[in-house]
């Protein structure tokens, strides 16, 4: 089994994301992280699904996406071959905010990004070994709330789905 | 501005559709107030149930190469169709569904008769959409047009609010001819073609398995003109059957669990492998770790996602069956397989004497299904159509049938849905009334939608039944007795009169349970002006054969 990155360039209709997870649910495949958005093209969305699958699997996992009618185009990559991104969020109490936690998160090149009367924000991005690694390193400071984002993938290899597109002729 | 509902049935016309078959209710009852005024340019036919309606666009759709329709209110309307979409989906039939839906205002508040039908139906149809503005209506429908019928045929929902319906819109009904997100044809490579047509010329013992691909491709004459030119032993799957004659020199016979002796075991001997519009059904292949193995696979296919995912092809020709084996025609050299072709007679000999002689011409007292279909062959029109429902009789009419032209064999392949064959056989029969149309049935799978003999009294669609009664669910039965110590865990039936039944909704019915008569009987059925229902009580405890077990491999394929 591989960890793979599927980047999908969909139409944006509702219930397209449905249809996408039912072909990993009928198989009994896990998706260990999913994210959503407008792409860069009007109207596009980008979903960017990471999984955990054999070859095998991967090669039919993308060509049943890339079967449903308002899917552009679906490629999937090894992680080797995209550059991806985490974003994770800690929430401590105001009180925790000592000179050692201050060094921590100048350490991980963290940031904080909200401070509020109770509390503070720590946002921090890269792969999840990373943002594991800062999470084991917060609790002991009475972490309060943590949330992680999927990934956000950019592949290596070159393709444009505009010019897809454009090369549409049937 | 016209009405939604009247906007639906105007693009149902402007799409060309004859007939459609539907059952009305709340939420669709605008769209039947407006068929009303259309009723000379689209015929609605009126079920029993939803279920019959779109069994019966599927007959319909299967036997006229249509887009078939069919109409159904909100909740239980729409989800007795579902049975329908998962058939058409595995089965590649297509469809186009328009399901009533509660006013938008009311969706998502649990509202009477609301289910989220897009949702249930979403991983069952090939597209679905939620339509909530009259404006909508005509794109929605064309688009629904352009996917059910283009690229790997399929069914297709679109589900329309009740305001949808009683709002009006502009109608100006644009047909869909491309969808930029969709790509239902592929250019065929010549190299691909060029790389399978250097194996086929140089195979020992090339071997052709074709499917239903060719019958939805019509690519019959093309299939035809390679077997001519290539001397190349042929066999079909269940769906495939009548793209070719059985006639036809290059023609071996039938593939799969209940198909014939030597197609299955020569699977295992070929050199070449070449399937056409045909996607390796397990039923086809048994245990694909020993299926032809030994093998180089040509495989000739439009749907990418069947390329490489059962059986991995050496030489994929990815592309519409037709223009593929046009290409492939030119590039294929003549030749005659006398040796390898010699194989499959033999081998065929012996089905003979073992199992096909007593299937058509017992010697037993008690009567079989194979003789009841060797006096259909005997009387019946060349271009009759065959329509089966599931089961041993499934499997024997498959069997013994005489195909002689396309598009003659309707039945339920991949879904295996018992209560299909009533109401597609009056589907099939609604789009040619001149046509024979001939419904083989069991006493089981007949109860399940047997409400539609009143459908078939109202239209007089003049369908002949062919009920084979052994008083059991037979193939149920057969897998008891083979693999559960005979244990007949209810699989008996205690039936009702089905003569009464039949007469009940003044169809003419004739029971047969002895040799003398069922040649007449069968005779006077085909002779009939008019449905008819012709019950032969058969033994009960026949078995098919031959059999590959669940599990086994095509070269384990047993004769008794
Ligand atoms: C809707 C549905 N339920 C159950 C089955 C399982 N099944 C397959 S064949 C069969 C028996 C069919 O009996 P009958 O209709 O009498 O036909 P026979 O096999 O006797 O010819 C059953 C129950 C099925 N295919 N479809």
């Amino acid at each position: 089994m591989n960890r793979y990155t599927i980047l999908i360039y969909t139409e944006n209709f509702i219930g397209i994301l449905n249809r996408i997870t039912i072909i990993f649910t009928r198989r009994g495949i896990n998706i260990d992280a999913l994210t959503a958005s407008e792409s860069r093209l009007d109207g596009i969305h980008k979903i960017t699904i990471e999984c955990t699958v054999t070859e095998e699997q991967i090669i039919q996992l993308v060509k049943q996406i890339e079967k449903i009618t308002d899917v552009i185009k679906a490629y999937y990559f090894m992680d080797s071959e995209v550059v991806y991104q985490e974003i994770a969020l800690y929430k401590l109490p105001i009180d925790s905010l000592d000179a050692s936690l201050e060094k921590v998160i100048r350490q991980y090149n963290a940031h904080i990004i909200a401070a509020e009367k109770e509390f503070v924000v720590v946002e921090f991005t890269g792969h999840k070994e990373d943002t594991q690694a800062l999470l084991e390193t917060l609790k002991p400071y009475s972490l309060l709330e943590f949330s992680r984002s999927g990934r956000v993938a950019i592949a290596k290899p070159r393709f444009s789905v505009s010019e897809y597109l454009n090369n549409q002729t049937l | 501005m016209i009405r939604g509902a009247d906007i639906v049935v105007r693009s149902l016309i402007a799409e060309n559709a004859k007939h459609i078959f539907g059952y009305p209710g709340g939420a669709i009852m605008p769209v039947y107030d407006a068929l009303y005024d259309y009723s000379d340019q689209i015929r609605h036919v009126l079920t029993r149930h939803e279920q019959g309606a779109i069994h019966a666009a599927q007959g319909y759709a299967r036997v006229s190469g249509q887009v078939g329709v069919a109409l159904a209110t909100s909740g239980p309307g729409a989800t007795n169709l579902i049975t329908g979409l998962a058939d058409a989906m595995i089965d590649s039939t297509p469809l186009v569904c328009i399901t009533g839906q509660v006013a938008a205002h009311l969706l998502g508040t649990d509202a009477f008769q609301e289910t989220d039908v897009v949702g249930i139906s979403m991983p069952v149809t090939k597209w679905n959409i939620q339509v909530r503005r009259a404006e909508d209506i005509a794109p929605a429908i064309a688009k629904g047009f352009h996917i059910a019928r283009s690229g790997r045929p399929g069914p297709v929902l679109i589900d329309i609010t009740k305001n949808a319906q009683t709002d009006s819109g502009e109608f100006n009904y644009v047909p869909c001819l491309s969808i930029r997100s969709y790509r239902p044809y592929f250019e065929v490579k010549k190299d691909e073609v060029q790389k399978a047509a250097e194996l086929i010329n140089a195979a020992k013992r090339p071997y052709v398995l074709y499917g239903q691909g060719v019958v939805i491709g019509k690519a019959e004459s093309e299939l035809k003109a390679f077997l001519d030119k290539t001397g190349i032993p042929a066999a079909c799957t269940l769906l495939g059957s009548g793209a070719l004659s059985e006639e036809h020199p290059s023609y071996v016979g039938k593939l799969g669990m209940h198909g014939n002796y030597a197609p299955n075991m020569l699977t295992n001997q070929c050199d070449v492998l070449i399937a056409i519009g045909m996607r390796f059904d397990d039923r086809v292949t048994g245990d694909l770790k020993r299926y032809a193995k030994q093998a180089k696979v040509v495989h000739l296919e439009l749907d990418p996602a069947e390329i490489n995912k059962n059986v991995f092809a050496d030489a994929p020709v990815l592309g519409d069956c037709k223009q593929s084996l046009s290409m492939l025609n030119q590039a294929v050299n003549p030749n005659s397989h006398e040796d390898w072709m010699s194989k499959f007679k033999e081998l065929e000999l012996l089905e003979r004497e073992s199992v096909i002689a007593n299937d058509l011409s017992p010697t037993k007292v008690g009567l079989t299904m194979g003789e009841v279909i060797r006096f259909i062959n005997q009387y019946k029109a060349d271009d009759a159509i065959l329509v089966t429902d599931v089961g041993q009789h499934q499997m024997i009419a498959w069997r013994y049938f005489d195909y002689k032209t396309s598009k003659t064999q309707v039945t339920s392949g991949g879904l295996g849905t018992m209560g299909f064959a009533l109401p597609a056989a009056l589907g099939a029969q609604m789009y040619d009334y001149s046509r024979q149309v001939i419904c083989v049935v069991g006493d089981g799978g007949i109860q399940m939608t047997i409400q539609e003999l009143g459908t078939i009294m109202q239209t007089k669609a003049p369908v002949k039944v062919v009920l084979l009664n052994n008083n059991f669910l037979g193939m149920v039965r057969q897998w008891q007795q083979m693999f559960f110590d005979r244990r007949y865990s209810f699989t008996e039936l205690d039936n009702p009169d089905f003569i009464k039944l039949a007469e009940a909704y003044s169809i003419k019915a004739t029971k047969v349970s002895e040799r003398e008569g069922l040649s007449e009987a069968v005779a006077d059925m085909l002779m009939h002006d008019g449905p008819y229902f012709l019950e032969v009580v058969v033994e009960k405890e026949d078995n098919v054969f031959p059999m590959i077990a669940t599990g086994c491999s095509v070269e384990e394929v047993r004769l008794s």
